[in-house]
């Protein structure tokens, strides 16, 4: 028997990924990857709890998220471009210009 | 064979689960970006595939054309186009972390483990019907979806427009050569 609980647990350890991804990672392309695992977990939770509720909601909210997540790898990868235009590199290492 | 008969939604959805959380595996710890972006386009389709067990069907069909067609091809792209040596070595830094990895992950197993068995969040069927009607009349997913999307959530999906916009403009501005970052090339017209 396949309960909502199962699918928060797929949708816990994808997202677990992804933060270890985003902050573990130090390959621009690899970073904005994850984040893509992140948007996937939080749609896996829209659908499980749509499905367990009886609720269309959780899908349309599910349709706007990856709208979103589409607009997001559009203005990261434009980010990459122009980033390595100016460093000629994709390590987040480099980008320390403020000191950061 | 019985077992595999009367099990076959639960022994489908841990197989399709599994190949999901290895691929996501798989995207943190390629060390090359191009094996990233192809184990992420499998967990794209496994992610497919779970939403079609429970029931969003066109949620499934808009992933597939939107992660595994659209985003998959620009990240390609990118890789292709930026030059990814010269990095420094992920490899001995990445491997420092295995063994906080392992037990990190054997802790979320467990801790996972525990959730199910004693099934934390929600038991329990969901209502199928309810997802493929429209004022109680059964007329299916998408054509459910489509109707509430264009009534209820009419409003949220003008202003998404917008933000795709914006961010179209955005990514084009960004993309743009003959404007550097200290000024200089602005409105210039490259031949």
């Amino acid at each position: 028997m396949i309960t909502a609980t199962h699918y928060v647990m797929v949708s816990l350890v994808l997202l677990s990924l992804g933060i270890v991804g985003v902050m573990m990672r130090r390959n621009f392309i690899t970073v904005l990857m994850s984040l893509e695992l992140i948007f996937n977990a939080v749609n896996i939770n829209l659908i499980a709890f749509s499905f367990r509720l009886g609720d269309l909601s959780g899908q349309i909210l599910a349709i706007f998220v990856i709208t979103i997540a589409a607009a997001e790898a559009a203005i990261g990868l434009g980010l990459i471009i122009a980033f390595v235009r100016l460093k000629d590199t994709v390590a987040l290492d480099k980008a320390n210009t403020m000191g950061g | 064979m019985d077992f595999l008969v009367s099990n076959f939604e639960s022994i489908f959805f841990y197989l399709i689960a599994a190949i999901t959380i290895a691929a996501g595996v798989g995207v943190v710890a390629f060390k090359n970006p191009v094996h990233s972006a192809l184990s992420l386009l499998l967990s794209f389709v496994m992610v497919a595939i779970l939403f079609v067990l429970r029931h969003a069907e066109f949620l499934a069909a808009v992933q597939a054309l939107v992660y595994a067609g659209g985003i998959m091809v620009l990240f390609l792209f990118v890789i292709m186009l930026v030059n990814v040596k010269g990095l420094t070595p992920e490899r001995a830094f990445l491997s420092q972390l295995a063994p906080l990895a392992v037990v990190g992950g054997v802790l979320l197993g467990l801790l996972c483990s525990l959730f199910i068995l004693f099934g934390v969040f929600a038991t329990g069927t969901g209502d199928i019907a309810a997802l493929q009607s429209v004022d109680g009349q059964l007329v299916g997913n998408t054509e459910a979806v489509g109707i509430t999307l264009y009534s209820t959530y009419l409003v949220p999906f003008e202003v998404v427009s917008v933000v795709l916009l914006v961010a179209m403009i955005g990514a084009i501005i960004f993309g743009r050569r003959d404007v550097a970052l200290d000024g200089s090339g602005v409105g210039e017209v490259e031949p």
